[in-house]
């Protein structure tokens, strides 16, 4: 199905100590594909989700970025990094610095563009998240779901060929849980290549391209939305589907 | 009141000497304790390894043997330099070390996530550490950094056993002229009282200034 692949990993494994948290993963991403990976907590997922940027280090396997292999350090690192946008489940907006500041600070450091030149492309970005009257403001002045909206518009301040997001509606209220997935929404519909990790369903059947079932460091299941949520194939999922779909 | 009106010229020089390696070797630690501090947390090994001996051998070592080291040891391997800059250097590196601790101790104050942002976003380590990390850390260190100074500040007592001009050593010149040593002392002390409040002071500051707004 995926004609041209984005994002591929081959037989990633990764241990922690004693803990065995990714087995034999393979995953192929296609440019413009919305992949939403979902499981048990401890399963492994977001230990995927930031190997790709390697934020975690792999032991064995090759992850391929546009067909070239992931840097190990430094320079060529850094600059595969600001390629591939992350959404942190904890935002991490950085907080001694104003949200504007916030969405301008990589562009000026890392793509050399102007102050006014970053700012103004800041400030669209922010209003495309529904925030331009928040620009001046500092982080912990905001709502959860509003810094996760700015933490989305620093992302894409980057033009970054993919996005990860890494349970970016976890530690958010319920009310606050719809304006970011509303704009997560809006990127998929716009060909973003976003692989989401999180437990919203509804996200998951309504915006992926494919859902990736993972237990216990292994990847079960990899099919379409519709077909796993109404047809799993495997007793895990089942399993764990039962548990959370039922109220 | 006597000692210091009829030897004010000696007070003065002495408070002149201490209140110079003060302000010379705190430059040096806080330049020293920086870049320690960014080796310590350095992605490269040897740096890291640096670092902690720089630290361990400084923070472990007796002031006053680090004076005879430096003084006594340096000009073996040809190295010769005033007194006073020998001095400068045994203070610096030695208080580089309590600094490097602190600004460390700060750093991992700051929320891990951070760093991965920053790092994520594509930015280097020098400027992960020198744009997001260290601005929040700063405003951690403050205090400990200010008690650190004012401590060298007493430390630099020790310089005067070297015949670097400094406060404390007026003591001995008074002494042999027969004034009490009691008012000797008491002047002694206001001067350098002059000198540490004044440090705090200044971080007081500081951290009205930066210390609070989160």
């Amino acid at each position: 199905m995926a004609v041209d692949p984005l994002i591929e990993l081959r037989n990633v494994n990764k241990h922690y100590g004693q803990l065995h948290v990714l087995k034999d993963i393979d995953l192929t991403v296609g440019r413009g594909e919305v992949v939403v990976i979902i499981g048990p907590s401890g399963s492994g997922k977001s230990t995927l989700c930031r190997t790709i940027n390697r934020l975690e280090t792999i032991e064995s396997g090759t992850i391929l970025l546009d067909g070239r292999p992931l840097p190990a350090e430094g320079k060529e690192l850094a600059a595969l990094r600001a390629e591939v946008g992350m959404v942190f489940q904890s935002f991490n907006l950085f907080a001694h610095k104003t949200v504007l500041a916030n969405v301008s600070l990589a562009q000026i450091k890392v793509r050399k563009r102007g102050r006014e030149e970053a700012d103004k492309r800041s400030r669209e970005l922010l209003n495309r998240v529904g925030l331009a009257d928040q620009a001046d403001k500092y982080p912990a002045q905001l709502s959860g779901g509003q810094q996760q909206r700015v933490a989305i518009a620093r992302a894409l301040a980057m033009n970054p060929k993919a996005l990860l997001f890494d349970e970016p509606t976890s530690a958010l209220d319920p009310e606050m849980i719809n304006e970011v997935l509303e704009v997560m929404q809006q990127l998929a519909r716009e060909g973003m290549t976003m692989v989401v990790v999180t437990h919203e369903m509804g996200f998951a059947r309504s915006a992926a391209n494919r859902v990736v079932f993972m237990a216990d460091g292994r990847i079960v299941e990899d099919r379409a939305p519709e077909a796993f949520f109404t047809a799993p194939e495997s007793e895990r999922a089942r399993d764990f589907l039962s548990k959370i779909l039922k109220h | 009141m006597d000692v210091l009106i009829e030897n004010f010229s000696l007070y003065a020089q002495g408070f002149l000497g201490t209140v110079e390696l003060t302000v010379y070797a705190s430059l040096l630690a806080l330049v020293l304790g920086f870049l320690m501090a960014s080796f310590r947390v350095a992605p490269v090994g040897s740096f890291r390894a640096f670092g902690t001996v720089w630290v361990t051998v400084l923070r472990n070592t007796p002031l006053t043997l680090l004076f005879f080291a430096v003084l006594l040891g340096l000009p073996r391997f040809g190295l010769v330099l005033p007194f006073e800059v020998f001095a400068v250097i045994a203070l610096g590196c030695y208080t580089s070390a309590f600094i490097c601790e602190a600004l460390r101790s700060g750093i991992n104050t700051v929320p891990k996530g951070q760093g991965e942002a920053a790092r994520s976003l594509g930015m280097s380590f020098t400027q992960t550490l020198g744009t997001v990390v260290l601005p929040q850390a700063f405003r951690s260190v403050i205090p400990p950094i200010g008690s650190t100074l004012i401590a060298l500040a007493k430390n630099s007592a020790i310089a005067g056993a070297f015949s670097v001009t400094e406060l404390l050593g007026t003591y001995k010149t008074l002494n042999e002229l027969g004034y009490s040593i009691i008012w000797t002392f008491v002047w002694i002390a206001v001067g350098y009282l002059i000198i540490t409040l004044t440090i705090s002071a200044l971080f007081n500051v500081l951290e009205k200034r930066y210390g609070v707004a989160r």
